[in-house]
């Protein structure tokens, strides 16, 4: 009989390998890089638990960022993801083999999916983290870089009080997120109950190549066409090509600021973005304007980015950008109202109109090139 | 047939946030609303209504005040509304708020032709969990983002949004289907209802009410049955202030890529 509170019969690592139309998903590659570094601090495998309809194939690039062996669940009733069919499939394999710790994507599918195993292995899940840390000691040091807490506050972490009694974290999985709309940031454990679940925010973890041979494992299964209780009649792919934020090196993002004119601060931040040899993002108040798409948002809904140049045009800097944004390495705002909280986060900040400082921008820039 | 929304009254984190010195939310001084996306579940229940002419009852687990917010939702035209309250309760996380949810629509009842709603997420904890996990407690199938709904007898066809397109699902009641915000355009309270609203149901389901249900256990609900517990919270330290560039000419912006260019950004 399965019982989710036995701690000690749980063992490794597990990472949720999402595949679409037999191709491999970029976050899974992210995740198995942030496994293979709490399973090295756990001193346990990493495993990848992979379903679909004949995806050995892909099975064997998890080796080349760190998977010790993935278990492939093949059967054409999980060629396309449904909620009935995954979940049954890895809570009966979570069951047979008992890991320690599962990850998912915080995809559209393993937003859909984790939060369902969960509840039917009882067991806890942290939303869309962050950061995740095992050892002890890098999390406090992560705590001293990313926290304003004070020593006395992070040294009390290493324990919580659960029932009454002083409960050692040191083993358990350490899930950092941002709540309430990034205004906080949060550390949750799950000291009771295994597997410990997280989903991850995609592009977040650091994609890293540690390669290694993957063994490939079929346990058995049972999977029925009546255990599914949904059916997907189509699936289709967005008609424009989607722009590749997550990718980008730099992106040039406009908010309401373009409101006096849309389709010339559109193009001013296209030309510009060019220039940068990058890409052009959005704040929400513009997606929900319906002046640019959704796959354009960057911020808390939308995509967390972290280029090499992030150019802000008539973004005020709500929070909830910021939380997708304030990693980049170099940030250009322009806004013309001085007070704009996106100038806390700038490197570098002009006050000014966008549609006269950019054409300008442009100019030096092609200049500066040209000199070099 | 009926359809169930689920519903939260949440901090309004869009607008000024107050955070206390130890780190935590300073709750009391921020404005309260409906969560967003259920705004947009309700509207899809009240359109369904409209063309089908069915039940709508609308359910929130919160503290009493709560009780407000349903009466809004009334005033939109929902036809009951049920708050669910209890000491007992504070303190869950999604595991257990969705026990307590799931225990409570069950204890109404649901029929083979209901519908149960849910906004896709709550602002303040964005996770997304609890629709998916109260469908997997009453053993329902579930359909997340929502786009668009559409019944015929017994069968939804839902468009499923997903990052790069969308998918076409079908699925029969009951079920639980999760809203999104391009899902529709929620309709504002209307006067009458305004008027009406405080004649309307509401009924209040207490841990009493609810502690004989199988789902309701003291290990399952509230802090202590919750499997997660927060560790620590913090607020991200600001990055200190950069270079603001004076004036807003060409001057200035010469200035600036000649910055970038001798750091070898562009």
């Amino acid at each position: 009989m399965f019982n989710s509170s036995e701690i000690e019969a749980f063992k490794n690592v597990w990472v949720f390998c999402e595949q679409r139309e037999g191709v491999m998903m970029p976050t899974t590659f992210e995740l198995i890089s942030e496994g293979r570094k709490l399973a090295d601090e756990l001193g346990v495998e990493l495993c990848g638990v992979l379903l679909g309809d004949g995806v050995d194939g892909i099975a064997k690039e998890l080796g080349t960022y760190g998977a010790d062996k993935v278990y492939v669940y093949n059967s054409p009733l999980l060629k396309t993801f449904t909620t009935d069919a995954y979940t049954k499939v890895i809570v009966d394999a979570v069951e047979a083999f008992k890991p320690e710790i599962l990850l998912f994507g915080a995809s559209t599918i393993g937003r859909d999916l984790a939060p369902r195993c969960a509840a039917r292995l009882h067991t806890g899940l942290c939303a869309d983290c962050t950061h995740l840390d095992i050892d002890l000691d890098n999390y406090q040091k992560f705590l001293r870089e990313a926290s304003t807490l004070p020593e006395d506050r992070i040294e009390r972490t290493k324990s919580v009080r659960l029932a009454g009694a002083d409960h050692s974290v040191a083993r358990d999985l350490k899930m950092t997120r941002p709540a309430f709309g990034g205004h906080l940031m949060a550390s949750i454990i799950c000291p009771r109950f295994r597997p410990a679940m997280a989903t991850v925010r995609p592009g977040v973890m650091k994609r890293r190549e540690n390669p290694r041979e993957v063994e490939l494992l079929h346990p058995a299964f049972e999977l029925k066409p009546e255990d599914i209780r949904t059916e997907v009649t189509e699936t289709v792919k967005a008609a424009k090509k989607l722009v590749d934020l997550i990718g980008a090196d730099c992106i040039v993002s406009v908010g309401r600021g373009i409101s006096k004119d849309v389709e010339k601060g559109l193009a001013l931040a296209e030309e510009l973005a060019a220039e940068l040899g990058g890409v052009v993002g959005a704040s929400r108040a513009c997606v929900d304007a319906g002046w640019i798409g959704a796959d354009h948002q960057v911020g808390q809904t939308g995509k967390t980015v972290h280029p090499k140049i992030y150019v802000a045009l008539g973004i005020s800097g709500a929070i909830q950008h910021k939380a997708g944004m304030q990693e980049s390495e170099c940030i250009i705002a322009v806004n013309k109202n001085e007070t704009a909280p996106i100038f806390e986060c700038a490197d570098y900040g002009i006050v000014g109109d966008l549609f006269k400082v950019v054409p300008e921008l442009i100019e030096s820039i092609r200049q500066a090139k040209a000199t070099k | 047939m009926k359809i169930f929304v689920t519903v939260k009254q949440v901090p309004d984190t869009s607008g000024t946030v107050a955070v206390n010195p130890d780190g935590t939310l300073d709750r009391a001084s921020m404005q309260t609303i409906i969560n967003p996306d259920d705004m947009n579940a309700v509207e899809a229940a009240l359109s369904l209504k409209d063309e089908l002419g069915c039940k709508v009852v609308a359910f929130t687990m919160g503290p009493p005040p709560a009780e407000g917010m349903l009466r809004e939702l009334m005033a939109m035209g929902v036809d009951e509304g049920v708050l669910i309250t209890a000491r007992e309760f504070g303190g869950s996380d999604t595991y257990a708020t969705s026990q307590i949810i799931a225990a409570a629509i069950d204890t109404y009842g649901v029929e083979p032709e209901d519908i149960i709603l849910a906004g896709r997420q709550a602002i303040d904890g964005d996770t997304a969990q609890v629709g998916p996990q109260i469908a997997e407690k009453l053993h329902l199938p579930q359909v997340t983002y929502a786009g668009e709904i559409k019944k015929d007898g017994d069968v939804l066809t839902v468009k499923r949004i997903l990052e790069d397109g969308y998918m076409t699902v079908k699925v029969h009641t009951p079920c639980m289907i999760t809203c999104i915000k391009e899902l529709n355009q929620p309709r504002y309270m209307n006067i009458g209802g305004i008027f009406n609203c405080y004649q309307m149901p509401v009924t209040v389901m207490t841990y009493d009410t609810l502690k004989d249900h199988p789902l309701i256990d003291k290990s399952t609900i509230g802090l202590l049955g919750s499997p997660t517990n927060i560790l620590t919270s913090f607020t991200p330290p600001q990055k200190g202030a950069g270079m603001m560039l004076e004036g807003d000419g060409k001057e200035t912006t010469d200035k600036l890529a000649g910055i970038l260019a001798a750091k070898h950004i562009i």
